[in-house]
C-alpha cells in the first residue's frame, strides 16, 4: 500500500507547536513546507517570519529564516531578493505587523512590484500581545483595547488591505482565502501555489490573506473560532481572486 | 593612481562601490543626497542594487535583508533619517549583521537646519537604538580619509560583523578635495553565516530574538567582548603638533580641522598647542588621552555641539590631575580658526 500523507520535507519533525490549539498558524506553515517540497523551492528559500506569534516559525520550517521587526518584513524580503535574485524570497505577516506598523513598506513593495511572495495570516487580532484591536478586527469585535466592540466612530473600519494593494500595476496576483474549512484549506493551498509560481515566473509580487482563527483571543473554541470566519469575517473580507496579472506580465516580459 | 577632485557625498559612494558594496538603500535628505544620486548613476553599472525606498526605516530594513545574505551594503542619511534608523541599527547589532550606515550631520534637534553640526556624537557613540549594544564610529576630516575610512568601515563591518556608522556633518558631505580613490577590492571575505538558501547543507535561521534570559545576558556579553577586541586593535586618533606641546585641543571631523587652522596661528604666536584628533569615537582613544595627560595638564575640547564628546575625554581622563575645558558652537554655526585661537589663547593664559 502506498503511503500517501507523508511528513513534509521541509517541516521539523519532533518539535512541539508553540501554536495554541485551533491556532491556523499550523495549518499554513504546513501548506508553506509541502509546496516548497512539491514546487522543488526549499533549497533555495528564504522566509521572513514576522514579530508576532509567527516569530518562532524557524522552530518548525526547515528551510532558511529571518526574522523581522514588526512591520518590516517587506522591505527586509526586498533587501534579500535583490540583492540574491536566485533566493525564493517569502514574507510571512500578520495583520497588525502588515496593515498597521508596516504600511508603508506594505503598499510600496506592493507598488515596486518587487518578486516576492507574502503570505498575510489575517485573524483581525493581534495574537502575540494578547488580543488587541487589529486594523483588521471587525465592526463590533471585542479586543481588550475595544473592550464594548469596535466602534468606527473612534476606532476606524476595518482595513482591506489586500484589496487596495491588488489594484497596483505591480501586483501580479493577489487572492483571499480561509482556512475554517478543509475546503478553504485546499483552496488556500492553491492559491499560495499560484503565489509562488509567479514569483518563479518572475512576474513580480504576490500576495495571499489568509483568513485564519485566533480561538485564545476570540475567546472561543476551536469549532467555534471556525464556524466565525465562515459566518462573520468572509462577510467582511470577502475571500476571493482580486487580481490575477499573470498573462499580462507575461505579454509584457515577452 | 591619478588625483580627482571631487565632493565628500561623492566620494563615500565610489569608494564604498571600490570596496565591493553592492547594495545601497536610501532616502533623500539634505545635506547627503548627492551620495545617493552617485549611487543612482554608477551602483547599477557596477552591477550592483541601488533603491530609492520609501523611507529612513525601510532602508535600513532593506540593509538588513541585504547583510543577511552576505552581500555588502550601505545607507546614508543626516541626523533626522538616523534616528528613523535607529531601529534597524539596534537589529544589525542583535542580529551581528555587517552593514555600513553614513551619517552626514546637520543640525538639531528636530528638522533643525542643514548645515554642518556633531549634536549626534551621542546618538552615534551609545548606540542610539534601543537595547545594549554599540555602533563603532569612524570620524573622517578629510575627503581622502573619507575614501579611506569608507574601505576600512567595510573591513571592519565584515570582520567584527557589526554595523559601522560613517560620521560626518554636512560639510564634509559638500567640500571638495582632491583625493586618491582606492583600488577595487574584489577579493572579499568568506561569510559562512549568511543566507544562501539551505542547498543541500542545513537549514538556518537568523534572530534577534533570545527569549531566555541568560542567553540574552551572554549575547550582550559577547557583543561587549567584541567592542573591547576593537578598542585594543582598531582604535585610531590622529597627533597633530604634540611632540613639544604643553596644551592640548581635542577635536573631530570639520572641527579638528578648523581647530589645525587654529593650532597653526596660536603656533606662531609661540603657544605650544597641539591636538588629539579622535578618528574612532567608538572604541574612543581614551588610552593616549591618559598618555598625553602624564605630560600635558590642560585639555581644551572644541565641538560643533553643546558638548558631548567632551563626556567621553572626562572619563578618559578621571582620576588624572587636569584641566578640562570646552567651547562648542552647536546649531549649524560653523566656527572660524580665528574664533578657536582666540579660545586658545584665552585658556592658555589661564594655565
Amino acid at each position: 500500500m502506498e503511503l500517501v500523507n507523508k511528513w513534509p520535507k521541509y517541516y521539523k519533525q519532533d518539535v512541539v507547536t508553540h501554536y495554541c490549539p485551533g491556532c491556523g498558524h499550523g495549518i499554513v506553515h504546513r501548506i508553506v513546507a509541502e509546496l516548497l517540497e512539491e514546487m522543488d523551492l526549499g533549497k533555495q528559500a528564504y522566509l521572513v517570519c514576522p514579530a508576532g506569534c509567527a516569530v518562532l516559525a524557524y522552530r518548525y520550517l526547515d528551510f532558511d529564516i529571518i526574522e523581522s521587526a514588526h512591520g518590516r518584513g517587506t522591505a527586509i524580503a526586498t533587501g534579500a531578493k535583490r540583492a540574491n535574485p536566485k533566493l525564493f524570497v517569502i514574507s510571512y505577516q500578520g495583520d497588525g505587523d502588515l496593515s498597521a506598523i508596516g504600511t508603508a513598506e506594505t503598499i510600496h513593495s506592493a507598488n515596486r512590484g518587487e518578486n516576492i511572495c507574502v503570505v498575510f495570516i489575517n485573524n483581525a487580532v493581534y495574537g502575540m500581545t494578547g488580543g488587541q484591536m487589529a486594523p483588521t478586527s471587525l465592526i463590533g469585535q471585542n479586543t481588550m483595547t475595544t473592550p464594548t466592540g469596535r466602534n468606527p466612530e473612534v476606532d476606524g473600519y476595518p482595513l482591506h488591505i489586500t484589496d487596495v494593494v491588488a489594484q497596483f500595476p505591480g501586483v501580479t496576483y493577489a487572492e483571499r482565502v480561509s482556512v475554517g474549512t478543509p475546503a478553504g484549506i485546499r483552496k488556500t493551498k492553491k492559491a499560495i501555489r499560484n503565489a509562488f509560481q509567479t514569483q518563479v515566473d518572475g512576474l513580480g509580487y504576490s500576495i495571499v490573506e489568509v483568513l485564519s482563527p485566533c480561538p485564545t483571543n476570540w475567546k472561543m473554541d476551536p469549532v467555534t473560532s471556525c464556524k466565525w470566519i465562515e459566518e462573520e469575517m468572509v462577510k467582511e473580507y470577502k475571500p476571493g481572486l482580486l487580481t490575477d496579472k499573470r498573462e499580462e506580465r507575461r505579454k509584457e516580459k515577452g | 593612481m591619478d588625483k580627482v577632485f571631487t565632493s565628500g557625498n561623492h566620494c563615500i559612494a565610489e569608494s564604498a562601490i571600490r570596496a565591493g558594496c553592492r547594495c545601497y538603500f536610501g532616502y533623500p535628505i539634505t545635506p547627503q543626497n548627492e551620495l545617493g544620486e552617485y549611487m543612482a548613476a554608477n551602483m547599477r553599472k557596477a552591477g550592483g542594487v541601488f533603491l530609492q525606498s520609501e523611507s529612513e526605516t525601510a532602508a535600513i530594513n532593506m540593509v538588513i535583508g541585504a547583510a543577511s545574505t552576505g552581500t555588502r551594503v550601505m545607507t546614508s542619511s543626516s541626523s533626522p533619517g538616523v534616528s528613523l534608523k535607529q531601529e534597524g541599527l539596534s537589529f544589525l547589532a542583535g542580529f551581528e549583521f555587517p552593514a555600513v550606515i553614513v551619517n552626514m550631520m546637520r543640525g538639531g534637534p528636530g528638522l533643525g537646519n542643514i548645515a554642518p553640526a556633531q549634536g549626534d556624537y551621542f546618538q552615534s557613540t551609545r548606540g542610539g537604538g534601543h537595547g545594549d549594544y554599540r555602533t563603532p564610529v569612524l570620524a573622517p576630516a578629510s575627503v581622502q580619509e573619507l575614501a579611506d575610512l569608507t574601505v576600512k568601515a567595510f573591513a571592519l563591518a565584515d570582520e567584527y560583523r557589526t554595523p559601522i556608522l560613517l560620521l560626518g556633518d554636512g560639510m564634509m558631505g559638500q567640500m571638495k578635495e582632491p583625493v586618491v580613490f582606492p583600488e577595487p577590492i574584489t577579493d572579499l571575505p568568506e561569510k559562512p553565516w549568511a543566507l544562501k538558501g539551505r542547498g543541500d547543507g542545513a537549514s538556518r535561521y537568523q534572530a534577534s530574538l533570545i527569549l531566555d534570559g541568560l542567553e540574552m545576558e551572554r549575547h550582550n556579553w559577547k557583543l561587549v567582548r567584541k567592542y573591547k577586541e576593537m578598542a585594543e586593535k582598531e582604535t585610531l586618533y590622529e597627533l597633530y603638533m604634540m611632540d613639544d606641546a604643553d596644551f592640548v585641543v581635542v577635536a573631530y571631523g570639520t572641527t579638528a580641522r578648523i581647530a589645525k587652522g587654529a593650532i597653526k596661528r596660536a603656533r606662531k604666536e609661540g603657544l605650544k598647542v597641539g591636538m588629539v584628533r579622535p578618528i574612532t569615537l567608538f572604541p574612543f582613544p581614551d588610552k593616549i588621552l591618559q598618555k598625553v595627560a602624564r605630560q600635558v595638564k590642560n585639555f581644551l575640547v572644541f565641538e560643533m555641539s553643546t558638548g558631548q564628546m567632551v563626556e567621553d575625554v572626562k572619563l578618559a581622563l578621571d582620576g588624572l590631575q587636569t584641566e578640562l575645558s570646552f567651547h562648542g558652537r552647536p546649531g549649524g554655526v560653523i566656527p572660524t580658526p580665528i574664533e578657536f585661537s582666540r579660545v586658545i589663547h584665552r585658556y592658555y593664559r589661564r594655565m
